[in-house]
């Protein structure tokens, strides 16, 4: 009985994260951020299970997961289901935290069944380690403040530009240049 | 930062991502790697002068045909440990069955061959420097895909390395073909044989180093 409710489950997940992802890469940005929103509860899940003795590590790697598939999402085939592409992404990224650690054998839960990818969901986060707040501050300031003022702040793009001084087209500049390098930060420092 | 920022971050300034887009980067990669070959191998090596005649010849088609073959295979595996989730399925097989009916019809002319021009069969003229030279020809190529192949997303990068140095080594021995004086088969499913299993051991060594991501 359980496992066909998280049988379902898991179909649903799929067509819900799947029609959302697909509005993402079409560029529209409201859907994607609920993709990666509800990915993340889904990776959390997931990722706690399979950490079981890091608890510490799970956020920083639902955030590096979320970032590859963000960085990745160009990998995934239309038509194809999502589940087994994030999977793998996820996968991969694990393998590659134990990997590092070289304790790839103390894999409490085989990894390989990738219908588990959605089957667990976690809401309930935990700060990442990695302080993101911290990188965030080496950015030099035409990326720093753009970055703060639009996102964090959530100023519109012609705010942020009469409050730094900056041109508006400069702003934006600001905020996707500054992504890619915290972006590279993240990865650098995982 | 949590979570919550890092995916509005994510989602901000979104561009949209055309279809498929992972096939033009890698083909593009291919092209561009190919061509340096073919050039290499031209200024380089040159091209044999008898080409028309080489043309009616079966056996220069077979030259051909076989690391054609192998690199129409290895470009599918390759493709396939690049993109998360997809299955390798039979795919191997297009590696083997011409590697093995190269191999049959190597078994066969030797056998046919009287002893004393066995020797002659199996090392040709230039056994000593095809297999480098394939692996030289094929450089280009490999720098090409395992640039190509960063871009996507592998997975497991020994084995992808070793598609993708295998692809690299296909075509170098595909266009090294125009220039090799060899025609006998023991010879191809030898020293091309070993010229293509170069890059793809080295892309197999370098996999995990060069493809991580």
């Amino acid at each position: 009985m359980e496992r066909i409710h998280s049988e379902t489950r898991v179909v649903q997940t799929e067509a819900r994260l799947k029609a959302l992802f697909l509005q993402g890469l079409e560029g529209d940005g409201v859907a994607y951020h609920q993709f990666l929103k509800q990915l993340s509860v889904q990776l959390r899940g997931f990722l706690r299970k399979r950490l079981f003795g890091w608890p510490d590590d799970v956020e920083d790697l639902v955030q590096e997961t979320l970032i590859a598939v963000h960085d990745k999402r160009h990998t995934w085939r239309l038509g194809e289901p999502l589940t087994p592409w994030v999977h793998a992404i996820a996968r991969y990224k694990v393998i590659d935290l134990l990997r590092a650690r070289a304790v790839r054998e103390a894999l409490n839960d085989p990894l390989d069944d990738e219908q588990e990818i959605f089957a667990s969901a976690e809401t309930a986060e935990t700060e990442a380690r990695r302080d993101l707040g911290r990188l965030l501050s080496e950015l030099p300031d035409r990326q720093r403040l753009p970055i703060v003022h639009v996102k964090l702040e959530g100023l519109s793009v012609l705010e942020a530009a009469r409050l730094t001084g900056m041109s508006e087209s400069a702003v934006k500049i600001g905020v996707h240049r500054g992504l890619k390098a915290l972006a590279a930060k993240i990865r650098g420092n995982g | 930062m949590k979570t919550d920022d890092l995916v509005s971050l994510l989602a901000t300034d979104l561009r949209p991502v055309a279809a498929n887009a992972s096939l033009h980067r890698f083909s593009a990669a291919m092209a561009v790697g190919g061509l340096v070959a073919a050039l290499a191998m031209a200024t380089g090596f040159g091209v044999r002068a008898d080409l028309a005649v080489l043309a009616l010849t079966p056996m220069f088609w077979v030259k051909l045909a076989f690391p054609g073959v192998l690199a129409a295979a290895a470009l599918v595996i390759a493709m396939r440990l690049s993109l998360p989730g997809r299955l390798l399925g039979g795919a191997w097989v297009g590696i083997a069955v011409p590697v093995l009916l190269v191999w049959a019809m190597g078994l066969a002319a030797l056998l046919n061959a009287p002893a004393a021009e066995r020797e002659g069969l199996l090392l040709g003229a230039s056994w000593r420097s095809c297999s480098l030279s394939i692996a030289m020809v094929s450089s280009p190529v490999f720098i090409a895909v395992m640039w190509a192949m960063k871009d996507l997303a592998p997975t497991r990068l020994r084995l992808a390395g070793a598609a993708g140095g295998l692809l690299a080594g296909a075509v170098g021995a595909f266009v090294y073909a125009f220039h090799c004086p060899e025609m006998a088969a023991p010879f191809l499913g030898i020293w091309y044989a070993l010229g293509m299993a170069i890059p793809a051991l080295a892309g197999g060594l370098l996999g995990p180093r060069l493809l991580r991501w």
